[in-house]
């Protein structure tokens, strides 16, 4: 035992924001999606309070159209690292009138969530809502905060928000209000894989190269599922494709890629033209499609 | 990977957004899709060139008016290093946003336009990065094309800088002038073929020579405890660990440390991360430490070493910048964050700063929001502090308005006992 730690900055800094969480708020969820930022972040959480478990639980919000191989992903990490798991259901708030489902070709469930979220934020009292968000994803997201403050209707204010300076996390909030936390605001996809890789953290299968049967529309390779709208002309092939980000099946398309090991999946995202959010169709609704959603409570 | 992060600085439209979406295009770091919606934004817009700052500003408000609002985090790299930037707010409203850039930035680049030289906000972006202690600044003398590439208008603007320079508090501070072009990317990525007259780097070339490693200051260390570590399991019946990031110096195994402010002592027994042990961390590291004795320790306390144990005070002289609506008056009071702790504190006497040669006002004993001023205040308890100057992490605060919640302004200590 003659090692001394040379910790990356990264890893620091996100087990950093972890342990500010527990002691600023009373009570925080970890927003669990069965992708591979929120499961880098479980093995972060784990990390910053061992030998302790980690002292909050997960939450995920079910759009009902999964991808079948992250639910018994999400089941299997529950049980194996002993946490506790809440799921609320966007097909609940269809039920009871609470939520709309849409309609039409490009239909998905994608922004119901935030409902049904904010639904769950308010039936827990949780006060720190932790998410795997990377600034790095998107416009939007590149001017969150690490502590992101939302007002008692769950809206971000993002022409006013808190300073955040240094270090230096402000979680103080009035009754009703609630903080995004995000860990990994500053590691960018590549961080992610690479962490990945060196910490060996299992992810989902969809992550690797699969055969899968697919169609294409607007340049764009749409799983072929019963939750997904298809037209007639719209022919179903299989394909060689691997997710680059995960969602649920409605808005999430795949990339085709030969990559089964993590060492080609940083070789191709390296080379990649395109960015990780190039293949999310719920991006694509408009130029603000991540703002919009996010100013009415998005993750 | 060595990484670099930098802040952009300057006045509104002087081109900020501009160089940094120009450095993404030139290093090709901007992937199809991304240039495929800036393309279309910059037809939309009427433009028969690529409006390169919408890579950045990526908020509605922000690309309707063509100004930035608030801080964009840009993440890019290089064979040799990783960058990240911080593209900042020039307008003097947005002051607050364009601190939070720069406050954990390394090196600041201040845009400057060809056409108007240094003005007030100029000196104001200037005296913040001044006043954070960054060790580097770069100096793009921009808009060029605007001046016809005139290296009489660039020497002139470079001097003018230098004036403000010589007033400036922190000297050691690095000055690099590069007159550039951030629209038509000219001393940008690629050297400039209009300025012959220049044959310094681009501004590429130069961040690509900053060794990042050389700002790390050798500080003493602190270690502010964030949290007490107690399984109560079977395995770990009588574990208690203290987690906390090192902030400076090391820290290791068997070691003397005091505890601040109780000034117990006691050794090091283990270092933890994770499941492993260390006999040695180093600064930055978010470590679980358990010591040989058990003393009593909770969130808001700091480590020290025994030989290296900080001053206590209950009085404070600080450089604040403020960030709120509401002006910061004398006896006002404020929770006041430094590190892990945060205690009551009372503002005894403010006095505004003249920023360079602008601030033609009287000095006020009130700060109003984005003015900075030498605040003194009073503690409700004593504080283990550093200046900022010897200890930066242990030698800055920020004031948290208890009615509204909000961070109201950031503090830099200057010296402690008044
Ligand atoms: N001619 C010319 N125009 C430029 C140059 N650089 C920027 N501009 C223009 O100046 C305007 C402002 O540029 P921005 O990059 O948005 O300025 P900014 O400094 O980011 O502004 P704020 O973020 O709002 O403070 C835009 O219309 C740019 O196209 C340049 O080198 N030459
Ligand atoms: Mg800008």
């Amino acid at each position: 035992m003659n090692n001394i730690l040379n910790q990356n900055p990264l890893e620091s800094e996100a087990i950093y924001i972890f342990r500010e969480v527990v002691t600023q708020f009373e009570n925080p969820v970890l927003l669990f999606s069965g992708g591979k930022d929120s499961i880098t972040l479980v093995r972060l959480a784990e990390k910053a309070f061992f030998p302790s478990k980690i002292p909050f639980p997960l939450m995920h919000i079910d759009t009902g159209h999964n991808f079948p191989e992250t639910i018994e992903f999400r089941d299997k990490l529950v049980k194996e690292m002993g946490l506790q798991l809440i799921v609320r259901k966007v097909q609940d708030d269809i039920d009871n009138g609470k939520s709309v489902e849409e309609t039409g070709k490009y239909s998905s469930r994608n922004s119901l969530q935030t409902n049904t979220l904010l639904e769950a934020i308010e039936e827990f009292k949780f006060d720190a809502c932790i998410g795997g968000a990377r600034r790095d994803e998107e416009k939007a997201r590149a001017k969150e905060r690490i502590f992101s403050v939302r007002n008692d209707f769950g809206e971000w204010d993002e022409k006013n928000q808190r300073p955040e300076v240094f270090d230096m996390l402000n979680g103080r909030i009035e009754i009703g209000q609630n903080v995004r936390v995000f860990p990994i605001s500053n590691w960018t996809e590549l961080d992610v894989w690479k962490y990945i890789d060196q910490e060996k953290i299992k992810i989902p299968s969809i992550y690797f190269s699969h055969e899968r049967e697919i169609f294409e529309r607007d340049g764009l390779i749409w799983t072929a599922s019963e939750h997904v709208f298809k037209d007639e002309l719209e022919e179903v092939k299989t394909r060689n494709v691997r997710f680059r980000t995960v969602g649920d099946v409605t808005c999430t398309a795949a990339v085709e890629s030969h990559a089964r090991t993590i060492e080609q999946i940083v070789h191709e995202i390296t080379n990649s033209p395109i960015s990780e959010r190039g293949a999310r169709i719920d991006d694509k609704r408009s130029e603000a499609a991540m703002e919009t959603r996010k100013q009415q409570g998005y993750f | 990977m060595e990484v670099l992060k930098i802040a952009t600085a300057g006045s509104v439209d002087d081109g900020k957004s501009t160089l940094i979406g120009r450095l993404l295009y030139d290093t090709k770091s901007l992937t199809t899709d991304k240039l495929e919606a800036i393309e279309k934004s910059s037809r939309k817009k009427g433009l028969d060139y690529l409006d390169f700052s919408l890579a950045t500003d990526g908020l509605v408000a922000e690309r309707e008016q063509g100004i930035t609002i608030d801080v964009a985090h840009i993440y890019f790299s290089t064979k040799k290093k990783s960058y990240i930037i911080a593209d900042t707010p020039g307008h003097v409203e947005y002051t607050r946003n364009m601190v939070t850039g720069a406050s954990t930035s390394q090196i600041s680049i201040i845009l400057i336009d060809a056409r108007k030289g240094v003005i007030e906000q100029t000196q104001r972006h200037f005296f913040i990065n001044n006043l954070l202690r960054l060790k580097e600044v770069v100096v793009a003398v921009n808009k060029m094309d605007l001046v016809n590439y005139s290296e009489d208008v660039f020497n002139e603007i470079v001097s003018e800088f230098k004036k403000i320079q010589e007033e400036s508090e922190y000297k050691d501070q690095k000055v690099t002038f590069i007159p550039v072009s951030a629209l038509w990317g000219e001393n940008i990525a690629k050297a400039s073929t209009n300025m012959e007259w220049y044959t310094g780097n681009t501004v590429l070339d130069h961040l690509e020579n900053i060794n990042a490693e050389d700002f790390q200051k050798s500080t003493q260390t602190r270690f502010p405890v964030q949290t007490v570590i107690r399984p109560k399991t079977e395995d770990h019946r009588d574990f208690r660990g203290y987690a906390g990031k090192l902030n400076g110096g090391n820290l290791k195994v068997g070691e003397s440390v005091t505890v601040l402010p109780s000034l117990t002592s006691s050794r090091i027994k283990e270092i933890y991360f994770f499941d492993k042990k260390y006999v040695e961390a180093s600064s930055g590291s978010s470590v679980t430490i358990t010591l040989e004795d058990d003393i009593n320790i909770t969130r808001g306390d700091t480590l020290v070493k025994s030989d290296e144990v900080a001053e206590s005070f209950k009085n404070l002289r600080s450089t604040i910048c403020w960030m709120d609506s509401k002006s910061l008056v004398p006896g006002a009071k404020y929770l006041l964050q430094h590190n892990t702790n945060r205690i009551l504190t009372k503002i005894d006497s403010i006095e505004t700063l003249k920023i360079g040669n602008y601030d033609a006002g009287e000095i006020n004993s009130n700060l109003q929001i984005n003015q900075i001023g030498q605040v003194t205040l009073k503690l409700s308890k004593n504080i283990y502090a550093d200046t900022y100057e010897n200890n930066p992490e242990n030698g800055r605060f920020i004031l948290i308005d208890p009615a509204t919640n909000t961070t109201a302004g950031v503090g830099f200590i200057n010296s402690l006992n008044i």
